[in-house]
């Protein structure tokens, strides 16, 4: 093998740091039938080109992953989005997924809660509990987390607009167990730019949610170190309809959007990018989805550098969790779902993940029962440990085929990027409504392309059968609605409302002005002001943002 | 009656904001020829009844993905029937167990669409409700 | 409620669904149209403002049009919408999507919206928005506001339909707004940069000043997201409506705009005629001769008695009288109003 410098440098400097500091899990590693399993397998010539544009993993431009060892040294965090009904019910769910092996804890919450609504409030009618579980208050979140100790797991928590109240929350709680808010750790995904975009849990307006988010950066460098502030999100983009070039470039471009609203509110760019974390939908074409997610690595790293002016290695990183696509579940034959988030996990998996989430069979049909879920986690395990496939860090790698579509991807995302740029940027590009007629488009031509019979969905446009036996669904429960209301009732007859008052005036004052509006949220948090309190007064003062017209 | 355009609103009524189907099926209406009205998501059962009366549509048509179709589908028709337009035909598709279809047609949801229905059916159907609904007038 | 009495009496009663109604069947063209029409020959429908609200697509007009139903409902005032979309030239199908941005009014009954296709018809309206928005004043809207659809240069027929007609531009759609000074920025009361919290908002309104005081019109900078300056347009409008009113302004431009309109209507209605005569005598090989001789075949006139071509081409569509002095009565100068 012809060395090159780079790589002399990778190993002695990357790759023994790493080794030192946390060996692979096994002394070695081999096929199934005992032949030895590379580590990092490398072209015979390396040069230049190669050093620059593919390099070594754990290394700029990490092409080729975040880690030099990945899966030899560490599995991905299986984390399986769970949470329905009442806390009560979901702290059950979680305790079983623990049980079951999973590594990491992600909520899912109901969509009041997502959009900061108590639960007893009129719109929340028929929704209270349905796609995850209700919050009202820190008392809800304290039986959520009941006999979970909060320095031992990591939490996901899937909540944007009123993102800010629930880590307030969750921290909250971490005090009421003794554990100290520098020792939690978890997600939370606070992406309000794909809100607008696609996903529509939003509540205010562009700007004062941007200054939401970056008060949650700066008060989480001093106070929450390990917990990952954002969780830049592609998956809903895509799940929307985009293609995977749009999926990328719309994720970077939040980003860059994110980092640049940061730097203007006076952050370090080395303080807070390190704890950015992304979120892509891992699709059907595998080999396009491993490129995709190369190239958004690639691309991250040299915009952190070129344009962030990023030094640490760890601002340069895109580190992702991946969900299996939630729009390629069919309704029809659902067993077929299960070898669809196989071959989408496989993806997941060679294109580099830090963690996984896999759709249960069922969720085109509901939210999912206990069995299917198990067997969706089931599918991430066999690939853990069957298929082999981390033996070898990278291994489509060189693939003539997988290498030119990663640089395909790149080149068109960065097109589609500069597009928004010059529409002055993804908050005028959303406002302008173009995002949002890009992935229309690109959802449109997809749908019709099946309703043509132009692209082939197994189960629904070609290979039908005639279905007798209705799969069994999951239901949650319908009294959580009332059940919710009456806690409220009673937690706002035992709470101290003169306090509870004096916090939430607090919070408008600080609102008007520029302080940082964690510390006001934590003090009304931690006096049981309610969730639907605490967006109220925000609401008051910043307003709310209305839906885009579709064209 | 003249040949026209049929009129049809497509609402989303409850919290979820996956509209890529409302948006899909409203888009397919359009290119079918109708006149389509789209409320954008997040409106609750008395803002679609009130707009599917101002706007003299022949059918509303309602998405929901959050399961709450039990509650907030039979909640637009009443909604409906207060407003002064319970005699406007509904429509809805979403995420929607097969056991639950009889008792939304019972609450008088016409049509129920579930994921995975061709769009030529739902614009076959949604054409015979707007058709037999400008038969009335 | 079918008959037209019934739909009459349900207007009258301020009642949606006739409102609704009255609109369908007009715009439908069915025959209970005639006597509904009649109907609004009424001092409700004398007395209420009619404003428009034009612009390229994308500058706000539905946005602003939402703060504006906002900040006449604080008023008290009931208020009617129509807004215009355009239908689709392949399927005659339309998306109607003005309304998503006035739902916050969704369920106060002295709202009353209609989204309507321009089925068309390329003037920036529908052929039965002037008809619509009478039957919105007489079901006690005043004012009554009309979106037209997103429009370039040519497309001015709000400004003959309504009162007052408010332009709304916004940073970044610059070729647009170049195409519309030839325009509508000439035929347009108020001028309004919308977006002005926009970086490049600054800029237009430096554009616009010297085009406003030119021309002696209202400019108001707003930021229809947040809701500033939309009560300056409000007031800017209701000043300029009741100057209007007094000097005889719009009387004047009522009668010119309903014998516009009319001229309209009398030319939809020989169309089918003028094709029979055409195609009977067959087109010629100048169609312009084969028109006049048509023409006058069928108005049994000499056609000599007919204007000549020359004379018939190329008119100014509409010629507006300017209204600078109700416009300084109300302002005092043509200020530019800042969000
Ligand atoms: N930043 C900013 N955005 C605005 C403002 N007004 C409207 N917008 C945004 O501009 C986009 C278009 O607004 P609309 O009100 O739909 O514009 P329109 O002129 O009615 O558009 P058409 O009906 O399609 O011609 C939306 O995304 C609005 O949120 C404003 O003052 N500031
Ligand atoms: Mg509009």
């Amino acid at each position: 093998m012809a060395t090159h410098p780079a790589l002399q440098d990778w190993q002695d400097k990357v790759l023994k740091k790493m080794l030192d500091k946390a060996p692979e899990m096994r002394p070695e590693f081999t096929t199934l039938s005992g032949l030895p399993a590379e580590r990092v397998a490398l072209p015979t010539v390396i040069d230049d080109a190669y050093v620059a544009k593919v390099g070594f993993p754990g290394q700029y431009p990490y092409t080729r992953g975040v880690q030099p060892t990945m899966y030899r040294g560490r599995l991905w965090t299986m984390r399986q989005y769970a949470g329905f009904s009442t806390a009560e019910e979901s702290n059950k769910r979680y305790r079983y997924l623990l049980d079951q092996g999973t590594t990491g804890l992600s909520v899912a919450f109901d969509l009041p809660t997502q959009i900061g609504y108590d639960s007893d409030d009129a719109i929340a009618r028929g929704e209270v509990g349905k796609v995850g579980v209700a919050i009202d208050s820190l008392a809800d979140m304290e039986v959520l987390f009941n006999n979970i100790p909060l320095d031992k797991v990591s939490t996901s928590m899937t909540i944007n607009a009123p993102a800010a109240v629930l880590l307030a929350m969750y921290v909250a709680v971490g005090e009421k167990q003794g554990v100290p808010s520098q020792k939690l750790e978890g997600t939370i995904q606070n992406d309000i730019l794909k809100e607008y975009i696609a996903r529509g849990t939003y509540i205010f307006p562009p700007r004062p949610s941007m200054r939401l988010i970056t008060d949650i950066f700066a008060w989480c460098s001093q106070n929450t170190p390990s917990f990952n502030t954002i969780s830049i999100s592609g998956y809903h983009i895509r799940e929307a309809g985009s293609t995977a070039v749009q999926e990328v470039a719309f994720t970077l471009a939040d980003a860059c959007a994110y980092v640049d609203a940061a730097i203007a509110a006076g952050l370090d760019v080395d303080v807070f990018a390190p704890r950015l974390a992304f979120f892509f939908n891992g699709s059907s074409d595998l080999l396009e989805e491993v490129a995709k997610f190369r190239a958004a690595r690639r691309m991250w790293a040299k915009i952190m550098k070129e344009r962030f002016k990023a030094k640490k290695p760890q601002s340069q990183m895109l580190r992702f969790h991946t969900q299996t696509a939630g729009y390629t579940l069919t309704a029809q034959q659902i067993d077929n779902n299960i070898v669809r988030v196989a071959m989408q996990s496989l993806a997941a998996v060679l294109g580099g993940t830090q963690s996984l989430h896999t759709n249960s069979k069922d969720e085109a049909l509901a939210l999912p029962t206990e069995d299917s879920v198990r067997t969706a986690l089931r599918t991430q395990q066999i690939i853990a440990y069957e298929s082999g496939i981390i033996n070898s860090v990278d291994p489509l790698a060189g693939s003539y085929y997988v290498e030119g579509l990663t640089d395909t991807i790149e080149r068109e995302a960065l097109a589609l990027m500069s597009r928004i740029d010059e529409l002055g940027g993804v908050i005028p590009a959303i406002e302008a409504g173009f995002i949002q007629r890009q992935i229309e488009d690109a959802a449109y031509t997809y749908q019709s392309a099946i309703e043509t019979n132009d692209r082939i969905i197994v189960g629904v446009n070609k290979f039908q059968a005639k279905e007798s036996i209705t799969p069994p669904v999951f239901r949650v429960d319908a009294s959580v609605g009332a059940n919710q209301a009456a806690k409220l009732k009673s937690l706002r007859e035992k709470r101290d409302n003169v306090k509870v008052d004096a916090a939430l005036a607090a919070l408008a004052t600080a609102a008007k002005g520029t302080a940082n509006l964690m510390p006001p949220i934590l003090d009304a948090v931690r006096l049981y002001a309610t969730l639907g309190e605490i967006c109220n007064v925000l609401r008051k003062e910043f307003g709310t943002y209305s839906d885009l017209k579709s064209r | 009656m003249t040949t026209r355009p049929f009129r049809v609103l497509i609402g989303k009524p409850g919290l979820d904001g996956h509209d890529r189907g409302a948006k899909f099926v409203s888009r397919a209406l359009r290119d079918a020829g109708f006149e389509v009205v789209y409320t954008g998501i997040r409106r609750t059962p008395e803002e679609i009844a009130a707009a599917a009366v101002q706007e003299d549509v022949d059918a509303v048509g309602l998405s929901l993905l959050s399961g709450a179709h039990n509650e907030l589908f039979p909640a637009v028709i009443a909604a409906l029937e207060k407003a002064g337009g319970g005699d406007i035909p509904v429509f809805g598709g979403g995420v929607i167990p097969a056991e639950d279809i009889p008792g939304l047609k019972r609450a008088g949801i016409r049509s129920v669409f579930t994921p995975g229905t061709p769009v030529k059916d739902i614009i076959a159907s949604v054409t015979a409700l707007c058709q037999a609904q400008a038969a009335k007038v | 409620m079918r008959t037209p009495a019934d739909i009459i009496a349900g207007i009258l009663a301020r009642n949606p669904r006739a409102v609704g109604r009255a609109i369908s069947l007009v715009e439908n063209g069915d025959p209970r149209a005639g006597e509904i029409l009649a109907a609004l020959e009424d001092s409700r429908v004398a007395a209420a403002t009619i404003l428009g609200i034009t612009g390229p697509g994308g500058a706000g007009k539905s946005t602003l049009t939402g703060q504006l139903i906002g900040h006449y409902r604080a008023l008290g005032r009931r208020i009617g919408v129509v807004a215009v979309d355009p239908s689709s030239p392949i399927s005659g199908g339309a998306l109607l999507g003005d309304r998503v941005r006035m739902m916050a009014h969704a369920t106060d009954e002295n709202v009353v919206v209609r989204s309507m296709a321009t089925r068309g018809r390329i003037g920036g309206l529908c052929a039965a928005a002037g008809a619509a928005v009478r039957i919105m004043a007489l079901a006690g809207c005043d004012p009554v506001i009309i979106e037209t659809v997103g429009v370039g240069q040519a497309e001015i027929d709000v400004v003959r339909l309504a009162d007052l007609t408010a332009l709304v531009m916004a940073p970044g759609l610059g070729d647009d707004i170049q195409a519309m000074k030839a325009g509508l920025v000439e035929l347009a009361d108020i001028l309004v940069v919308n977006k002005g919290d926009h970086p490049a908002a600054e800029a237009l309104m430096l554009e616009m000043t010297p085009v406003a005081r030119e021309r002696g019109r209202a400019l108001v900078r707003t930021v229809a997201t947040e809701g500033k300056g939309i009560a300056e347009l409000a007031d800017t409008a209701t000043a300029l409506a009741a100057a209007q009113r007094a000097s005889g302004e719009q009387a004047r431009r009522r009668q010119r705009n309903r014998e516009a309109e009319a001229v309209d209507w009398a030319v939809e209605l020989l169309r089918p005629a003028i094709r029979a005569a055409i195609h009977s005598a067959g087109p010629g090989c100048d169609p312009r001769a084969t028109a006049r001789a048509a023409l006058a075949d069928l108005l049994g006139r000499p056609s000599e008695s007919l204007p000549t071509l020359s004379e018939a081409a190329f008119k100014p569509i509409i010629p507006i009288s300017p209204i600078v002095e109700s416009v300084e009565a109300a302002h005092g100068c043509c200020s530019a109003t800042h969000a």
